[in-house]
């Protein structure tokens, strides 16, 4: 197993899954049913190698990163090329397998979810280059690279959203996903281009070497500063950070495989992935932004996710809460705890809206099966009792709720403890307490929402006993994905430790890369943020599993045991329930603000179009019709008399010869003759 | 004149030609044969530019205008004949005398 | 008077061929027998090109006009009269003017032919053996280049025009 076998096993992965994409759009008429079987076989492979690829390189070439570059497009002189390229490292590794992995899962659960669709290949076609473009990012060796890819995530999130485009609903989805990222994306535009100006390199390592060398963007640290906020506004955008979170939710109007694949365990981490990929150019300012923007997000969706109903909205604004967690993590200086949770969140957020899936589609078999067109198979009022029917699903997805709610021995609670410790130790270096305030609450609040979910669908009493009945476990298909990723949301997959991940392959593999900044006016270096964080860690197990008991208790009180009346508490702050269920208000503020002052930019400028420029227009048009009225008439009278004056001569005399024209060509032809005869005659 | 062949002998041929030809369109209604009267006209010419040649230093540009003669008589014959197909699809008789409509 | 070479009475003898079949042509009341005449007017023209030593054109002579204009013709002949019916003569029109028209044109050539004094040359005899296909070749890939090209384009022209007219659908009855 040598380093140019690794590479070659790369590239092979980045490009199966758009051979996949090629083979389903052109031929997936054909194959029809047999689609999925190639989506799977190919994304099957990818993953083999991936695992192929994670063990050696985590075992023999640990501290090693193998990278392959070659010139794409030279601009005239040797100075200014653009090098395209993949690398290899354990973060690298993590994401491929973490990636195909849940690609693949989906892939499986597809199978029977997306059974009779109309667009059946080309669902898996989609998710073919939709696989193809995520891998490219986490493969990329330079930002150029990173931003096509980027730009192809979005495109392939946009297609599967739209999937059933003839809903209305999805089709305005698609697109408010689309536009939202450019807005993202324009600032990580931006963000390299500062870079590139510069550096004239796209290179991660290139930049960062210039930067270490004290090479600044325009000699300024405030631009450099700059260029890293904008970069994040990139991540921004892809993983629905505040204030452009408004896309994930609707989002949820895509296949519900979809939402587990791209909405919940790779794309949206794409953003996390960036800012991990990016970190050591981040200055102090900039990580304490990114701190911020993650600590807002994962409070206001969370609260949001309080107040919502529909299944998948709930599991929404439970991933954007929980990439506000893993952004916050890298803000506040803990790298591979932040990284760390996209990788667990991703096994168990998947799983969430796998399980979900399952449970939509049970519904909507018996919904459908009754003619029940106006339920909503999404609605948890409408569920409940699902527990005995559907047991499979009911006990996996208790594993994921369990995890993503923190509680000992998943995955979730080591990752989410050692965030925690890290905002503790943060504000304990920097004194931004807010900040593991805020995170502390929102633990708790995760754990509430999520128990609400599970109690709500599964537990308690369905409303309609017959109904009931008929509901029954899903296929194979769809729950050997869940079961999967069960058992990746416990503990020991990570670690040898239920308490602590520090000991794992995991934080040995993914180390926090030293800051390039130069004169680095981090508040803390890594030792001390280290220290800090063993320091703090026994006070955030302590707090984290307050908060998250005092959640689930709390779900249990409300929604089990119903001692306390939801309703009630819900009339009692009539406003603030409005405010929750109204998502803070989002969509309409961007309505009233940014659309608005769009659409008003729009109409004065279609104004200024029809009255100025068209009024000019009209006013030259007006003026030479006018002429051309003033020279019609001299024409029709004058003009047209004289060549009138002509014709009617002419046609007067031809009426005279006429007569001689015979019709016949003989005539014609004896005429010719005769003159001829007489020419020779008269000129001899 | 004497009967030994000159150059007159050729074109005294070619003459007599022509006024068959030419008497061929006068008098015969059917278009087909319009076309063989001028197929006799450009033979007759041909005659005279080939004599001419022969007796003008054996000149090979009488040759060329034969030649040139020749083609432009087949493109003719060649849309002539199916310009009369087409007449005789459209009035069902060949008879040029017939085929006055464009005379009103 | 000269004693009449093997040459001349060959002359005679084509010209009789020619003037008497186009006679038959120009004469005949039946369509068919004018076509068949003018199969040898052209053989007879042909034969005036080799005593004229146009090698080159008699051979022109024979493939395109027996070979081509003449099964044209006769083609349209089949085409334009319905076979079953027996009736392929051709009418004729108004003999007598275009008699004396004919006969007053024939007499007016000759005699200008007669009279005038041809001004003619001396043609070494050599060249009259050579073939003048080589000469004619040059001739058309030198100077005649221009009319050459234009000649290839107008038979193309010519070519589809046909075809398009010939295949025109019937269109609405006129009369």
């Amino acid at each position: 197993m040598t380093e140019t076998l690794l590479l070659q096993f790369a590239t092979a992965i980045l490009f199966i899954p758009l051979v996949s994409f090629l083979i389903l759009i052109f031929f997936g008429k054909k194959l029809s049913k047999k689609s999925s079987l190639v989506g799977l076989t190919l994304i099957g492979s990818t993953l083999l190698l991936s695992l192929i690829i994670f063990f050696t390189k985590l075992n023999f070439f640990h501290d090693a990163t193998i990278d392959y570059t070659f010139t794409w497009v030279n601009f005239g002189s040797s100075e200014i090329t653009i090098d395209l390229g993949i690398m290899i490292d354990n973060m690298t590794a993590v994401m491929l397998v973490v990636v195909t992995l849940v690609s693949f899962l989906v892939h499986l659960f597809s199978i029977s979810y997306m059974e009779g669709d109309i667009r059946y290949s080309r669902y898996f076609a989609f998710l073919g280059i939709f696989s193809f473009s995520m891998l490219g990012i986490i493969l990329t060796n330079n930002f150029f690279m990173m931003y096509v890819f980027w730009e192809l995530v979005g495109l392939s999130s946009y297609l599967l959203i739209g999937h059933w485009y003839e809903k209305t609903s999805a089709a305005n989805a698609a697109k408010k996903a689309f536009i939202v990222n450019r807005v993202g994306d324009i600032g990580m535009f931006t963000g390299i281009m500062i870079l590139w100006s510069t550096f004239a390199t796209f290179s991660f390592d290139e930049v960062f070497h210039g930067l270490s060398l004290g090479i600044l963007p325009f000699d300024s640290t405030a631009w450099l500063t700059a260029a890293g906020i904008l970069i994040f506004c990139g991540a921004v955008g892809k993983s629905a950070q505040f204030p452009l979170h408004v896309w994930l939710p609707d989002a949820m109007e895509g296949p519900t495989p979809v939402s587990a694949l791209i909405h919940a365990a790779t794309m949206v981490a794409a953003g996390v992935y960036l800012v991990a990929r990016v970190f050591p150019l981040f200055t102090a300012d900039a990580l304490i932004v990114i701190a911020y923007i993650g600590v807002i997000t994962a409070f206001i969706s969370a609260t949001i996710a309080m107040a919502q109903n529909d299944i998948k909205k709930v599991l929404a604004y439970s991933t954007v809460s929980q990439l506000g967690y893993m952004i916050m993590g890298l803000g506040v200086g803990g790298f591979t705890s932040g990284f760390f949770h996209l990788v667990t969140h991703a096994s168990f957020k998947a799983g969430l809206f796998l399980g979900s899936g399952s449970v939509i589609y049970a519904m909507h078999h018996v919904l459908h099966h009754h003619n029940d067109h106006h339920t909503d198979p999404q609605d948890i009022r409408n569920m409940g009792g699902l527990k005995k029917k559907m047991p499979i699903t009911f006990w996996t997805f208790l594993v994921f709720t369990l995890a993503i709610s923190g509680v000992p021995l998943t995955s979730g609670f080591l990752s989410k403890d050692d965030i925690l410790a890290g905002t503790l130790a943060f504000s304990d270096l920097t004194g931004h307490t807010l900040i593991p305030i805020i995170a502390f609450t929102v633990a708790g609040l995760t754990a509430f929402y999520m128990f609400r979910l599970l109690i709500l669908t599964f537990f308690g009493t369905h409303k309609d006993e017959n109904r009931l009945n008929e509901i029954h476990e899903s296929p194979w298909q769809m729950t050997t994905p869940l079961i999967i990723f069960a058992a990746l949301s416990f503990f020991f997959f990570y670690s040898p430790s239920p308490t602590s991940a520090s000991d794992g392959w995991f934080y040995n593999a993914i180390e926090k890369p030293e800051s390039v900044v130069p004169e680095n006016v981090s508040a803390a270096s890594i030792e001390s943020f280290e220290e800090a964080v063993h320091h703090n860690h026994g006070t955030a197990m302590f707090l984290s599993l307050t908060v998250a008991g005092l959640g689930i208790l709390t779900a249990f009180v409300t929604y089990y045991w119903k001692k306390i009346n939801p309703e009630k508490i819900m009339n009692t702050f009539p406003s603030l329930h409005r405010f929750l269920s109204m998502k803070w208000y989002f969509d309409e503020f961007y309505d009233r603000t940014v659309i608005w002052f769009t659409m008003m930019t729009a109409k004065v400028l279609a104004w200024f179009d029809f009255k100025i420029i068209d009024g000019i227009v009209n006013g030259v048009a007006t003026v030479s019709r006018i002429t051309a009225n003033g020279s019609g008439k001299f024409d029709n009278a004058v003009v047209d008399g004289l060549v009138n004056l002509t014709a009617y001569s002419i046609g007067f005399f031809g009426l005279i010869l006429r007569t001689v024209q015979t019709g016949k060509v003989q005539s014609y032809l004896a005429f010719a003759i005769v003159g001829a005869l007489m020419i020779f005659f008269f000129f001899n | 004149m004497s009967l030994v062949v000159s150059l007159q002998h050729f074109i005294f041929v070619s003459a007599i030609l022509l006024s068959l030809g030419v008497y061929a369109i006068l008098t015969r209604r059917n278009a087909i044969m319009v076309l063989m009267g001028i197929e006799l006209i450009l033979n007759s010419a041909n005659i005279n530019f080939v004599a001419f040649s022969r007796f003008g230093g054996m000149d090979v540009n009488g040759h060329l205008a034969a030649i040139f003669v020749i083609f432009l008589a087949a493109c003719e014959a060649a849309v002539a004949l199916a310009i009369v197909l087409n007449i005789y699809k459209q009035f069902n008789t060949v008879n040029v005398d017939e085929v006055a409509t464009m005379k009103d | 008077m000269n004693m009449l070479s093997l040459y001349d009475y060959i002359f005679y003898f084509l010209a009789f061929v020619v003037i008497g079949s186009s006679f038959v042509v120009v004469f005949s009341r039946n369509i068919i027998y004018s076509a068949f005449a003018l199969l040898f007017t052209f053989f007879g023209v042909a034969g005036f090109y080799v005593l004229l030593s146009a090698d080159f054109l008699a051979i022109t002579q024979l493939l395109i006009y027996v070979g081509g204009i003449l099964v044209l013709l006769l083609f349209g002949v089949m085409l334009t009269n319905k076979v079953v019916d027996v009736d392929i003569k051709s009418s004729t029109i108004k003999t007598l003017p275009a008699s004396i028209i004919s006969a007053l044109l024939a007499g007016l050539l000759c005699g200008i032919f007669y009279v005038t004094n041809w001004y003619t040359v001396p043609t070494n005899p050599e060249l009259l053996n050579n073939t003048t296909a080589i000469a004619i070749g040059h001739a058309f890939i030198s100077t005649w280049i221009l009319p050459f090209e234009v000649a290839s384009v107008v038979l193309l022209v010519a070519m589809l025009g046909a075809v398009i007219i010939a295949r025109r659908e019937k269109g609405p009855e006129v009369n």
